[in-house]
Parts: structure tokens; C-alpha cells; sequence
């Protein structure tokens, strides 16, 4: 009866909140808009409501008691065994893929790698040193619009300016940090996000430099030791390898090109975390106080953090620059902070498997959702939001200590902080 | 001052206001090396304000603060500021609410304390990174003196746990081993005592005089008189921002002054200084 | 001189409309430490209730300007209080007492998702709408330059000064406000002396949504059009004003969201109108770097 009760109320709810909305859609008319109501649509959707607040109901009666909504540390124990076999399988089939599908997933994996190594270079500054920013899209942007800019005025290859457009990027990533990290916790985030928006909108008006909003076009594709994908003939990689030249061959190039990438990203990141420099970067997340105490200059270990997330944006960025061969401000909106941020925090803030397995949840997909392209990012975005409350410390929480003097183990979520910065 | 020996910290007119509050008045007072000097006071005093200054926690609004090395050089603490402190004039010091890196291991909170040598002979993270054998060497040793001082304060078995899931006592032995691995000339401790059972502080006492037997000076804030006043070589008492005693145990205990800011008897500046 | 006295007005008008959003930022951030992302997109659902509203009403052959306008007004104020609720009931009270990130991740998956809702069921198109309240009056001439006030300006001025009046003395003068301060100071005792904290968070958000959809309705009349996108970048300007201003500081979300409009309005007049975000958001850096607690904000001493 209370399940009822409380189900015609949502459901009432929901008409008030979908009644004018959905119901009167505005169309254009002889005279201006008009309205042009849909009382089936609403009708449809507060059902719905109805029908979904008693299956929760329902669902919350099946369950034992404990542990609503929080998934408790018997899972996150098995998450990080799981982790254990998984991690090498993946990197197998990873290595593997190519041959084992078709041009479509070989070009879809290419984009979850890139949001792996996006990813992976955010989880450096947000999981490890715990400072919140909202705006590393603009490294990835700096990475791209650097690549395709000195590769536009300088004719190098993709090789010699990939480490330019990184360093720019860190460069970059030292110039904002340098004021910025003096602020702590949230205006720290609305300052990296203002910025992200501030390169966008220059992006997007300083014409004569990046073509506005057209972009930059004719971006240089990457070789393989000076050997041209995608023709035919002496200096190209069918010519020399005698094979018929085929698109597929510079596809699956492009995939092991951000594979390496990728795999760069982690190594260094596993080899910093290891190093006086990454412990320093997670006390800062654990006491920015106790770590002043201890003599370690903030600043200088913040603007660190910055620069080496920065830096694997920048690598990021060039490579969707070459990949795309194409580069405009449209590509470096909020969303894909967002995204990448998501990515970081699904997968469990500071574990390198589980952005790589959130990244495959959520590129892979919003992929699935292609057909349904309006509904696509209302799915990704109401799928953020259940996501968080189904598990809000993300896929693998657990922590596994830097350094140990017996057998390492790992740590528990419940002790381990996420910073203010 | 009878000693022709400079203190190894020599506090000034020291004098810190926040807005129209005055939580320091005109503090001076000398920690001389190789003893034990207390600050004690009744609650709102002051005491960890004049620490939070000492420590380049806060900037103090006047006064000085000079630090003597051992090369007989001094230093301005006020103008140090930040861990600069910490790092330069090795003042270490631990916290009333102790701040310990919960989510990291036992051993790895001792590590992080040796962050600077290690950054060192790390070549700032960029030698190491390509894995270079005089900094494994490095990191052994720091390995190594955190190892000693797990054994010191009977830690060892737990190096490898999270250090917020160890017992209050062993969190507060913790911090003080995670300061000295700074290797610090000075070492400030806030309120050690608090919270330990009588057992554990008796350890406490012990820790602090091996502390200073291996060279180190203590400064150290506390409530519990009876540690105070047997493991002190020096006391200071600050009542509403001003000192108003300083001497050995047995001056301290006998001054008036003193008796009469902890019994609040003619408490006349109350409303003056409302702190 | 005329010219800068036209771009005062306008920046003010401007600012009282960021102002207004403003103040749903920092109520809900002096009280739960989060920073709302859905806001902005509330504001953009009021927006849309007040068009629907205005078509509607226009088409039931209601024509009195204030009938329809006031109408106009307490349907999108209910409607976004609606959502406003809603949102903080499905996506952040799960999450209460959780994790920093986890209610922000959500926050930004709900701002998405609204934005993208609403594309999905009203079109991405962008909605026009006819003058509502045309008109206005000439303060002065220079030249051939005229300043106008327009009586839409007067509207927008005379309802945000009125809302603000309600809501100042709905926070320093009722239980309810009294309950929201308490809870602003320390959840935890507030909770203890017996506040029903969850319900106080709950009208936060409600009052905070309210206020967005008058912003909504404003925003709408004034610039006479409005898209699915418009929560984003006002919500964010509007955040912006509230660091500004200070977090937490209620005068100074208003304060902040002035200041905010007076200087887009005059580097667009002065300088250029593509980079005009660009100078809001340097100034935000700016200011945040020279007075880390903004204009109002508490002064806070770090804890050692």
C-alpha cells in the first residue's frame, strides 16, 4: 500500500516535471512559435515513473538489508584480485586486437585508447595529487593546435613535433598552474574550467593563427621511420613492404601508435608513483598541511603534478590531431573535460585499471548508443549520475602502497582521501 | 641570560594579531640546545599560535625569531615562512590533531618525510625515472633510517598498514618518528600526551628523552603537568597571549603567577584581552 | 559619456540576471560544499517553462502584459522549484556524506543530461520570442547617441530588487532561514539540535531553483531568445560571480553577478564581443589569486 502510495506520488512528480516540458513542444508557427502538445509522451513517461518507483520499491524489499547504494569492501577486495589477472589480459587482447576485428572496432579502440591516455594523464593530477580540474581539455587543445601549427610552419614530421606539442602543453600546464595552485579545493576547479574555456574561445577568434571556427586542415599524417601510409610507390610502407596499399594499414598503425602512447603514459605514471616525487603528490592529497610541516615545497610539487598531466594531454592532443588530420574548437568543448574527469573518478581515483576499464565502459558505451544519437549523451549523462550512486568511490577503489617492506597490501577506500585542491 | 652560548631559538617581542584579536602579546623566551623546553599556559593562551609562528604556520604580525645553527649562523624564522622551515632551519613539529597520510602505509609516511634528500639524489624524479643505481642507494638508506625508527617506537610489524587504521597512542608515536626523520635541530611537539594512557605516556617520556640524548632540542606544548614538570628542562607559561612565568620545574611550580592563571584567581586582564 | 551611461544600464540589467543564479550556487555550496553543476541547466528549464508559458497563455487569449507576466513567473517558479528538488532528491542525497567527487561527477552527469533532455524533447533549435514588454524611455541624447532605458530593463530591475527583497527576508527573518544558517555553520550539530537537515537541504535547492527560474524568465525577456545551451555558460558566469562575490556570501553572489555583467557589458562595448567571456573569466583568476575568499567571503584562517 505505502509502495503505492509512494509511486502515485512520484508519479505526480513526474507530471508536474515533464507536463510543460514535454507535453508542449514548441514549434515554429506562421506567427512565431507555437505550441504543439504531446499528452501521450508525458502520459508514457509518468507511467514510467510509476512502474519504475515500485519496481525500486520492490527491488529494495528482495535485497538484505545492508548496504544501500554503497557497495561494500568484500567487492572492492574482489574488484582488486580481479584486477590481478585482468589487467594482463587486457593488455594481451589490447596487444592482439587488430587481428582479431574489423576496421570499425580497430577505429573504436582507437578512440577508447586515446580517452585511456587522456585519462591516465588526469589521474596524475586528479588521483594522485587530489586537485580538481575541470579544464584538461585545454592541454589536450594546446597538444593538438600545437602539432598541427608547427607542423603546418615547420614541415617536421609527426615523431619530431609529437614531444614539441607535449611540452607546450607542460608548459602551458606550469604558466596556469603557477598561479592558480595557490587556491584551494573548488576555486581551484572553477579556474582550471574558466581556462579551459578561455583557449576554446581564443581557438575559436583568433582566426589568422587557427583558422577560427573552420579549424586547421591537412594535418601531417604519422610515418612509420619515414615510410607514408595510405599510397603506393617508393617512400611508402606498401611500396616497401611490396603490399597492396590499403587504409587498414595506416588504421592499424594509428592503433599501435596510441597503444605505445598509452602504455608510455602508465609506465611513467606506475615509475613516478614509486618515486619521492609521486609519494610527495599523494600526501599532498592525504595533508597539504603535514606535508608543508615535513619541508616539501606545495607549489613546486603542485605545478609538477600540472605539468606532467599537462604533458600526456599535450601527446594526446597531437595524436588526435594526426589521427583526425584535422583540428577545430568544436572538438575541445567542457564535454570532454568532463568526460575525461568521469572517466578518472568512475574508474576509481588514482588506479590505473579502472580508468582503463571506465574509459571501455563509457567510450565503448556511449558508442553502442550511436543510432540513438539525440538520446546518446542523456543516456552518458543520466548513466554518470547512477554510476555515482551506485558506486561512488568508482570500479577499483583500493589503493596498493608505493613501497612495502613485507608483502604488500593494499588499502582500503575508507582510509584514503581524495584532497582539497 | 647567564650563558654566553646563543639559544638555539630565541623568540623576540613575538606578537600575533588576527583582525582585532590579539592571541600573542610581546612573547619572549630562548630554547637553549640539547634541552627539553615547555610551553604551557591554560586553554586559549596562546601556545599554539606561538608554535603555528615558530613553524611558518603564520606570519607573525611582530617580532623575531632567531634560529642559531650549529655553524653558529642565525637564521629570521618570521622571514623563512612555509616549509621553508621545515626544510632550511629543520624546525620540525607535529600537530594537536594529529596529520598523518591515513590512506598511505606506516613505512611510506616515513618516507615522505625524507621527500627533500630523496628529490636529491632522485635528480628531481628525472634520473630515477630512468632508473638509475645512485638513487636505489638513496632510497635503501631512507629505507633503512625509517626502519630504525619503526623499531624505536615498536611500529615494525605494522609498517606495511595504512597509518590511519593504527590506535591512537601509536598514531601520535608516528607523527614524532615522521618529524625526526627530517633529521630536524628542533623539534616542536603540540600536546604529545593527549589522549595516551598512562602506560603510553610513560613510552612517551622515554621516546623524548632518547629524542634529545641523540642531539635533537624539543619545544614541546602540553597539558599534563605531571610530564611537564618531569621531563622539561625549561618552562614557559603563557597566560592570554603574554608569558607570565619562565624558569626551571621546581620556579615555575612555585610562582605565583602561575598558581594563580591556573586557579583563576584575580584574573584582572579577562576582559581586556578576551581571548 | 552617453554611451558609457547606455552600457551601465545594460551591465547592470545583465548582472542582476547572473546575480539571481548566483545566489542558488552559494546557498548550496555554503551548505553542502558542492558546487551545483545542474544549476545553471535549472535556470535553463525556467527559461523554457516561461516560454511555454508566455506561448500558452498567449494562445488561451490571456494578452494583459502583467497577468501573463506574473502567471509566467509562478508557473516557472514552481516548476523549476520542481526540479530543483527533484534533482537534489534522485542524484545528490544518495551521495550525501560521500566522497568529494562522486556528487560532483553526478552533478555534471545531471547537467548533461538536462541539457540534452530538453534538446531532445523541445529541439535544438533556437526559440525566438516577440518583444513582451517593448518600449522605453530616452534619458538622454549626445550627438546622435540616446540613452535608453528600456521598460524591459525597468522589469527586470524592479522583480530581481523585489525577489531579493523576499528571499533576504525569508533567510534572516524565518525558522526556515534560521534553519538554513544553522545548517550552513555545522551540518552535523545542526542535525543534533534537532533541524530536520535533510528537509532544510531540500528547500535550499527548491529556493535556489526558484530563483534561477526568475532568472530564467528575465533572461528570456531580455534577450527574447533562448536555447537549450543557455544554462551552460550562464551557469558558469554565474558561478564565476559567486567566487567572485564569495562563496557562502549571499550579498556577495549579487554583488559578484553586478560586477560580473557591468564587465562583460563594457569589454563587449569597448573592446571586442568574442572575448568577452575570455574577460569575465581572466578577471575571475585574477581576483581569485589577489583575494582567495573574494569580495565577501569569510577570511579564513587555515586550522592548523
Amino acid at each position: 500500500m505505502k509502495a503505492l502510495r509512494e509511486a502515485a506520488l512520484s508519479a505526480l512528480v513526474a507530471l508536474g516535471l515533464f507536463a510543460p516540458i514535454v507535453g508542449l513542444r514548441t514549434v515554429p508557427g506562421e506567427r512565431g512559435l507555437m505550441l504543439a502538445p504531446q499528452p501521450g509522451l508525458v502520459a508514457v513517461l509518468v507511467g514510467l515513473v510509476f512502474v519504475g518507483r515500485l519496481g525500486v520499491h520492490a527491488y529494495d524489499r528482495l535485497r538484505p538489508p545492508p548496504g544501500r547504494a554503497i557497495v561494500g569492501p568484500r567487492l572492492a577486495a574482489a574488484t582488486a584480485r580481479l584486477g590481478a589477472w585482468l589487467a594482463p589480459a587486457l593488455i594481451a587482447l589490447a596487444l592482439i586486437w587488430p587481428a582479431l576485428v574489423g576496421r570499425y572496432y580497430v577505429d573504436l579502440a582507437i578512440l577508447v585508447l586515446t580517452y585511456v591516455m587522456l585519462g591516465w594523464g588526469l589521474n596524475i593530477v586528479v588521483g594522485l595529487a587530489g586537485l580538481l580540474d575541470l579544464g584538461y581539455v585545454a592541454f589536450y587543445a594546446v597538444g593538438a593546435y600545437a602539432y598541427a601549427l608547427i607542423a603546418e610552419f615547420t614541415g617536421l614530421g609527426f615523431w619530431t613535433c609529437l614531444p614539441m606539442a607535449g611540452l607546450l602543453a607542460a608548459l602551458w600546464g606550469v604558466t596556469l598552474g603557477f598561479p592558480v595552485l595557490r587556491l584551494r579545493g573548488d576555486y581551484l576547479a572553477i579556474v582550471t574550467l574558466a581556462f579551459g574555456e578561455i583557449i576554446r574561445v581564443v581557438l575559436l577568434n583568433w582566426v589568422s593563427l587557427t583558422g577560427g571556427p573552420n579549424g586547421i586542415s591537412g594535418i601531417p599524417r604519422p610515418t612509420l621511420f619515414g615510410l607514408r601510409f595510405g599510397s603506393d610507390g617508393p617512400g611508402s610502407f606498401a611500396g616497401f613492404f611490396h603490399l597492396t596499399s590499403s587504409p587498414m594499414q595506416r588504421i592499424v598503425f594509428l592503433y599501435y601508435v596510441i597503444l605505445g602512447l598509452a602504455f608510455f603514459t602508465n609506465l611513467v605514471s606506475l615509475r613516478l608513483r614509486r618515486l619521492p616525487l609521486g609519494r610527495a603528490w599523494e600526501a599532498l592529497r592525504e595533508d597539504e598541511i603535514a606535508c608543508r610541516s615535513l619541508g616539501i615545497n606545495i607549489t613546486r610539487t603542485k605545478l609538477t603534478a600540472f605539468a606532467v598531466g599537462a604533458l600526456f594531454g599535450g601527446f594526446a592532443g597531437a595524436f588526435f590531431a594526426t589521427r583526425q588530420g584535422f583540428v577545430s574548437p568544436e572538438s575541445f568543448t567542457f564535454m570532454e573535460s568532463a568526460t575525461v574527469l568521469a572517466i578518472v573518478v568512475l574508474g576509481g581515483l588514482g588506479s590505473q585499471l579502472g580508468v582503463a576499464l571506465a574509459a571501455i565502459v563509457m567510450i565503448g558505451g556511449a558508442e553502442l548508443f550511436r543510432e540513438f544519437a539525440d538520446y546518446r549523451m542523456l543516456v552518458f549523462g543520466l548513466a554518470l549520475v547512477v554510476m555515482m550512486v551506485l558506486r561512488p568511490r568508482g570500479l577499483v577503489s583500493t589503493r596498493t602502497p608505493s613501497v612495502a617492506l613485507g608483502a604488500p597490501r593494499v588499502i582500503g577506500a575508507e582510509m584514503v582521501a581524495q584532497g582539497r585542491g | 641570560m647567564t650563558e654566553h652560548v646563543a639559544p638555539l631559538l630565541a623568540v623576540e617581542g613575538l606578537t600575533m594579531r588576527f583582525g582585532g584579536l590579539t592571541a600573542v602579546d610581546d612573547v619572549g623566551f630562548a630554547a637553549r640546545a640539547g634541552e627539553i623546553t615547555a610551553v604551557i599556559g591554560p586553554n586559549g593562551a596562546g601556545k599554539t599560535t606561538v608554535f603555528n609562528c615558530i613553524t611558518g604556520f603564520y606570519r607573525p604580525t611582530g617580532g623575531r625569531l632567531w634560529l642559531t645553527r650549529a655553524d653558529g649562523t642565525r637564521i629570521a624564522l618570521e622571514r623563512l615562512g612555509g616549509e621553508r622551515v621545515a626544510s632550511r632551519a629543520r624546525v620540525a613539529r607535529t600537530f594537536q590533531n594529529i596529520r598523518l597520510f591515513a590512506g598511505m602505509t606506516v613505512l611510506e609516511n616515513l618516507l615522505v618525510a625524507q621527500h627533500n634528500r630523496l628529490m636529491a639524489a632522485s635528480g628531481f624524479g628525472l634520473l630515477a625515472l630512468l632508473g638509475t643505481g645512485s638513487y636505489r642507494a638513496a632510497e635503501r638508506a631512507a629505507i633503512e633510517r625509517a626502519r630504525l625508527w619503526l623499531d624505536r617506537i615498536g611500529l615494525i610489524e605494522r609498517a606495511d598498514d595504512p597509518a590511519g587504521a593504527l590506535p591512537y597512542g601509536a598514531q601520535r608515536r608516528l607523527e614524532i618518528a615522521r618529524a625526526m626523520c627530517t633529521e630536524p635541530v628542533l623539534l616542536c611537539l603540540d600536546e604529545p600526551a593527549a589522549g595516551l594512557n598512562p602506560r603510553e605516556t610513560e613510552a612517551l617520556a622515554a621516546l623524548l628523552h632518547d629524542i634529545r640524548a641523540a642531539g635533537c632540542s624539543l619545544l614541546l606544548i602540553e597539558h599534563d603537568m605531571g610530564l611537564v614538570m618531569r621531563i622539561s628542562d625549561h618552562i614557559i607559561v603563557l597566560d592570554h597571549g603574554r608569558k607570565i612565568s619562565d624558569g626551571t620545574p621546581a620556579a615555575v611550580r612555585t610562582d605565583p603567577a602561575v598558581i594563580s592563571a591556573y586557579l583563576g584567581e584575580d584574573d584582572e586582564d579577562e576582559v581586556e584581552s578576551g581571548a | 559619456m552617453a554611451y558609457a551611461l547606455q552600457q551601465l544600464i545594460n551591465g547592470v540589467t545583465l548582472g542582476m540576471i547572473y546575480g539571481l543564479i548566483a545566489v542558488g550556487y552559494t546557498m548550496v555550496y555554503g551548505i553542502i560544499g558542492m558546487i551545483n553543476f545542474a544549476h545553471g541547466d535549472v535556470f535553463m528549464i525556467g527559461a523554457f517553462v516561461s516560454l511555454v508559458s508566455l506561448l500558452g497563455l498567449a494562445a488561451l487569449g490571456i494578452s494583459a502584459v502583467p497577468l501573463a507576466l506574473g502567471l509566467t513567473l509562478l508557473g516557472a517558479v514552481a516548476i523549476s522549484a520542481l526540479y530543483g528538488w527533484a534533482i537534489e532528491r534522485l542524484a545528490y542525497r544518495p551521495l550525501r556524506g560521500s566522497f568529494r567527487l562522486a556528487p560532483l561527477i553526478s552533478a555534471i552527469g545531471m547537467s548533461i543530461a538536462l541539457e540534452n533532455y530538453v534538446q531532445v524533447v523541445q529541439g535544438a533549435r533556437v526559440k525566438p520570442l516577440a518583444p513582451v514588454v517593448p518600449g522605453g524611455l530616452t534619458l538622454m541624447t549626445e550627438g546622435s547617441f540616446a540613452v535608453q532605458l528600456g521598460w524591459m530593463q525597468v522589469v527586470i530591475v524592479v522583480v530581481t530588487l523585489a525577489v531579493l527583497a523576499l528571499f533576504t527576508w525569508l533567510v534572516t527573518k524565518t525558522p526556515l532561514g534560521r534553519a538554513m544558517r544553522a545548517c550552513e555553520q555545522d551540518l552535523k550539530m545542526a542535525a543534533l539540535l534537532g533541524i530536520d537537515t535533510d528537509r532544510t537541504i531540500s528547500l535550499t535547492f527548491v529556493i535556489g531553483a526558484a530563483l534561477a527560474a526568475v532568472a530564467g524568465l528575465l533572461f528570456l525577456l531580455y534577450y527574447g531568445s533562448i536555447d537549450f545551451y543557455v544554462g551552460f555558460i550562464a551557469g558558469v558566469k554565474a558561478f564565476t560571480a559567486a567566487v567572485l562575490g564569495g562563496v557562502g556570501s549571499l550579498p556577495g553572489a549579487v554583488l559578484g553577478g553586478l560586477l560580473i555583467g557591468l564587465i562583460e557589458t563594457i569589454w563587449s562595448a569597448y573592446f571586442s564581443v568574442q572575448y568577452k567571456d575570455v574577460a569575465a573569466f581572466s578577471i575571475l583568476a585574477v581576483a581569485l589569486i589577489f583575494m582567495p575568499t573574494g569580495l565577501l567571503g569569510r577570511a579564513d584562517v587555515e586550522k592548523v
